[in-house]
C-alpha cells in the first residue's frame, strides 16, 4: 500500500498547515545556519579587538554605526532564538514535552521568551 | 553497510552526545562573556585585552571554539544530509566546511597565542 517517500516539491509547502513545534524547529535550524555563517566574522571581530588599540577603536565605531547595530541585532536575534529553542531541544532529549499538548505549550513559551529577549536586545542596541 | 565519512564521529549516538555536551560548554562560555560585559560597560581596549591574558581564559576560549566546531560540524552535517541528496556534492561541500573549521581552529590559536 505504501509507495515510500514522494518528492512533492518545495512549493507545495505553503498548502500545509504546520504545527507550532514544527515552526519552532525549522526556525532553530535556520538560526543555526545563520550563526554558522557568522563564525568567521566573529573571529575577525575578536582578532581585531584584541590585536591593537587602533583596531579596537575602529571596531567600536563600526559596531556603533546604524549598519553595525543592525547586523549585531540580526546576529544576536539568531543567537537568542537558537539558544532558547536549544534549551527546549535539551529538555526534549530528557523526555519532556512529548505529548501533543505539552509540545505546543513549550513551543509557545519558546517563541514568547525569544521574542521578548530579541525586542529587549533591540531596545538596548538603540539605546 | 553504509559508513558516513564526513560526519564527526561516524556514530549517530556519539555525534548526538557531542552536540549536546558542546552546547552546554558553549552556554557556559557565553554566560561568562555576558557577565564580563555587564561588569564592564563601555569597556576600553586595555581592560578588554587584559581579560584574555590569563591562561584559564585562553584555555576556556579555546575549549569554547573546539565545542563550537564540534557543534557546528554535527549541525551542518545534519542539514546537508537532509537537503542535499547527491552524495558527491554533499561530500565536497562537507569537506569545504571541514577545511573552514580547521582554518577557524588555527585562527583562534593565533588570536589567543599569536
Amino acid at each position: 500500500m505504501s509507495q515510500g517517500p514522494r518528492n512533492i516539491g518545495i512549493g507545495s509547502l505553503i498548502h500545509y498547515r504546520f504545527p507550532l513545534p514544527a515552526i519552532v524547529s525549522i526556525l532553530h535550524r535556520i538560526s543555526g545556519i545563520l550563526l554558522f555563517i557568522f563564525i568567521p566574522f566573529l573571529l575577525f571581530i575578536l582578532s581585531r579587538s584584541l590585536h591593537s588599540q587602533q583596531g579596537f577603536m575602529q571596531l567600536k565605531a563600526c559596531l556603533n554605526s546604524v549598519w553595525g547595530k543592525s547586523v549585531c541585532w540580526i546576529f544576536l536575534a539568531a543567537f537568542i532564538y537558537h539558544f532558547i529553542a536549544g534549551i527546549k531541544h535539551l529538555l526534549l532529549d530528557i523526555g519532556l514535552f512529548e505529548t501533543q499538548r505539552s509540545a505546543r505549550v513549550a513551543s509557545i513559551i519558546v517563541l514568547c521568551v525569544a521574542v521578548i529577549l530579541i525586542v529587549l536586545t533591540g531596545v538596548w542596541l538603540i539605546w | 553497510m553504509v559508513t558516513n565519512s564526513t560526519s564527526l564521529t561516524h556514530n549517530g549516538i556519539k555525534d548526538w552526545l557531542i552536540q549536546r555536551v558542546s552546547a552546554v560548554i558553549l552556554a557556559a562560555y557565553i554566560v561568562l562573556l555576558l557577565c564580563l560585559m555587564v561588569a564592564h560597560p563601555n569597556i576600553d581596549y586595555a581592560t578588554w585585552s587584559a581579560l584574555f591574558q590569563p591562561l584559564w581564559m585562553k584555555c576556556f576560549t579555546l575549549l569554547a571554539m573546539l565545542s563550537l566546531i564540534a557543534h557546528a560540524w554535527v549541525g551542518v552535517w545534519t542539514v546537508l544530509t537532509d537537503y542535499l541528496h547527491c552524495a558527491y556534492a554533499r561530500a565536497v561541500l562537507m569537506i569545504v566546511f571541514i577545511l573552514a573549521f580547521l582554518f577557524y581552529l588555527a585562527w583562534i590559536i593565533e588570536i589567543l597565542w599569536g
